[in-house]
């Protein structure tokens, strides 16, 4: 679902990363790593189209452009779970049932939180709110940057669950985190210096 | 035609072509400068009107030409570097907008210092002098967005964005200002509408209005040259050039 | 079409649990026109003669005010790049959020204006006219300001910023519609300037969101 040929990159004159060569299949798990400042999230930055500065060539085959759930979670603080929850449906123009969005906010362990606006909610649960939009949709790809942060262990195994859902499916996932990703799948790593 | 354009789109390209033409076009402008004033000032006759306060005339309609055009020539580049995404057209509108600001100021004293005999005060809102000022705030706008954004990305974008959004709106500003100053027209006769003006008048306001464009063109090269200079400098070809001098 | 109903509903449900937002530019507007009398002194003749441009300055400062936010909450909670990211056009959305804005502060402006005129002693063709002026350019208002707003966005105090940009474009519309305002107070003929206002509005309509939605896609490119 994605090509990439000699990807590069470089900000204030120094390179990030330069002549990155890879590719995504579906059903594949691709994990960026590095230290801090190496570029994993201008790399997906790039890779997704929202940082246009770059060199090389980056080709998607994918219906649907791929989710993204960034540093900036894109959920409005005085807005409930819920409302959240349909603005990415609406975002994405996907048709996503009430009762579809019930079992998201079941299954991310938001129950009781539904009309709580996101403000009162803690770090982690806002990080839940905003993965929830993987779990209401079907977007054959995902793209997610440090979704483990500000996640407890209970919800950590959760999110090993939904990456296997997926991957069982066929869907592709780019993934950005130190965690080692306990799947019974292979595991791309791609490190970035 | 697009070939010629990426290829003069190279800052070194240009560096090296620039370099050749820059003292050239430099000492005409300012000869024609001194020729152009030296005629004016000394040689040209008194108006009957106005006597010798016309010849500030010929030091303000050449920048009030000059601030509109320079604006026009600003989007233009602005569009280049939004179409093409050519770098230089970016360091182009970075290089002009303090320069159309300053000739912009330029026509607004010149202009004031010239009501002073002609209306006996600094400041009268005259459509052209109103529009003149309005304008000078969307070059102010171009400057203060560039310098609050400094090196963040995308400030070459933005820039050339607000520059577009300003030509759009430049000739709309200028008709509802000549279209206000009619409804509220005061008293007096306009300066900017005289009577076909004789050869020995107009002449040397063309010569001053080519040296003030030959003027405008090689500091605008020359401020370029600069800011290429700084954002290339870990090229080889800088460093080079850098080790020559 | 439901990119735009939904951003239009989602932007008023999210200002009327944070009404400041929304009154603070209306406070603002009524304190600027009550100082004037403060300033010049009470006679109604004087008042009267300059309470159009008095309206409109105030309106345009207020309008302002409450330009600085229209984006700004939207960039910083990652809401633009998921609406950059997402195949939606960024046109509709920045036009939905014109609307919306137009809809909280535009608005209420308009509605405001029978206050103002009475405390300008204004009368009632004058009422008339400035209602009607301030209903046709408020929206040509928030487009263009929106321009501004999604310019400065990534800023972190483009309050400021965003008068100086925008000022400059307010100009015709200012000119046009205290000239409307006069107009009516003499007692002539004003549809002229209704067809004048109209066409810079429709104008704006058109090309303003392209601005916009170009200035946001700059803004989440980093």
């Amino acid at each position: 679902m994605l090509q990439v040929q000699n990807a590069g990159c470089e900000r204030d004159g120094r390179p990030l990363f330069e002549g990155l060569s890879f590719s995504l299949a579906p059903g594949d798990l691709l994990q960026v790593v590095g230290g801090n400042g190496s570029g994993k999230s201008t790399l997906l930055r790039v890779l997704l189209g929202l940082y246009t500065d770059y060199q090389g060539d980056i080709e998607w085959s994918v219906d649907e452009a791929p989710l993204y759930l960034g540093h900036r979670l894109g959920i409005k603080q005085s807005l409930t779970v819920i409302e959240n929850l349909r603005w990415f449906g609406v975002l994405r123009d996907a048709q996503v049932d009430e009762v579809r969005i019930d079992e998201a906010v079941y299954k991310l362990g938001l129950a009781g939180f539904e009309d709580s606006l996101c403000a009162h909610l803690s770090e982690g649960q806002r990080k839940r709110v905003a993965l929830g939009q993987f779990l209401i949709m079907d977007n054959p790809c995902w793209v997610m940057d440090e979704p483990f942060s500000a996640i407890d262990a209970e919800g950590l195994s959760f999110l090993m669950a939904i990456l296997q859902d997926h991957l069982d499916v066929n869907g592709g996932i780019i993934i950005s985190t130190h965690q080692p990703i306990s799947i019974d799948r292979p595991v791309n790593t791609l490190a970035l210096q | 035609m697009l070939n010629w354009f990426h290829r003069l789109g190279s800052p070194k390209t240009f560096f090296e072509i620039s370099g050749r033409w820059q003292v050239p076009l430099l000492s005409l402008a300012v000869l024609m400068l001194a020729g152009g004033a030296a005629w004016a000032l000394l040689f040209v006759p008194p108006d009957y009107q106005q006597g010798n306060s016309v010849r500030i005339m010929y030091i303000h309609v050449p920048a009030a030409i000059l601030a509109q055009s320079g604006y026009v020539m600003m989007a233009g580049a602005a569009a280049v570097f939004l179409i093409w995404r050519i770098k230089l057209a970016d360091v182009a509108v970075k290089c002009v907008a303090p320069l159309g600001a300053s000739i912009t100021f330029l026509a607004l004293v010149t202009g004031a210092i010239w009501g002073k005999p002609t209306w006996g005060t600094w400041w009268v809102w005259d459509a052209r002098l109103t529009s003149t000022l309005v304008l000078f705030f969307l070059y102010i706008g171009v400057i203060a967005l560039r310098s609050a954004m400094d090196r963040q990305a995308g400030v070459g974008r933005a820039c050339a964005i607000l520059a577009l959004v300003g030509v759009v709106n430049l000739p709309v500003i200028k008709y509802s200002v000549d279209w206000w100053y009619s409804l509220h027209q005061p008293a007096s006769f306009s300066l900017t509408e005289k009577p076909s003006m004789p050869i020995e008048m107009w002449l040397p306001l063309l010569v001053m209005v080519i040296a003030y464009y030959l003027f405008f063109f090689s500091v605008w090269m020359m401020r370029i040259r600069n800011e290429i200079l700084v954002r290339e400098k870990n090229t080889d070809w800088v460093k080079q050039w850098l080790a020559v001098r | 079409m439901n990119l735009f109903i939904a951003s239009v509903r989602r932007d008023l449900l999210v200002h009327f649990r944070h009404p400041s937002e929304v009154l603070n530019p209306l406070v603002f507007f009524v304190v600027v026109i009550s100082l004037f009398p403060l300033g010049i002194g009470p006679e109604p003749g004087q008042l009267k003669a300059i309470a159009p441009g008095i309206v409109w300055v105030a309106a345009l400062l207020a309008t302002l005010m409450s330009m600085d936010s229209m984006f700004r909450s939207d960039f910083e909670d990652g809401s633009l790049e998921q609406i950059v990211l997402s195949e939606q056009s960024t046109f509709i959305f920045v036009l939905a959020k014109v609307v919306s804005h137009w809809l909280l502060s535009g608005l209420p402006l308009v509605l405001l204006m029978p206050l103002a005129a009475l405390l300008l002693f204004l009368d009632e063709a004058g009422v008339w006219a400035l209602t009607l002026s301030l209903l046709l350019v408020s929206p040509t208002l928030s487009l263009l300001g929106g321009i501004g707003a999604a310019l400065t966005v990534g800023l972190p105090r483009g309050g400021l910023l965003v008068t100086i940009l925008v000022m400059p474009l307010y100009v015709p519309v200012l000119v046009l519609a205290t000239a409307m305002v006069q107009a009516a107070e003499a007692g002539s003929d004003t549809i002229g300037y209704v067809y004048w206002l109209l066409a810079i509005l429709f104008g704006s309509m058109c090309l303003a969101p392209i601005a916009t939605a170009a200035a946001i896609n700059v803004a989440t490119d980093q």
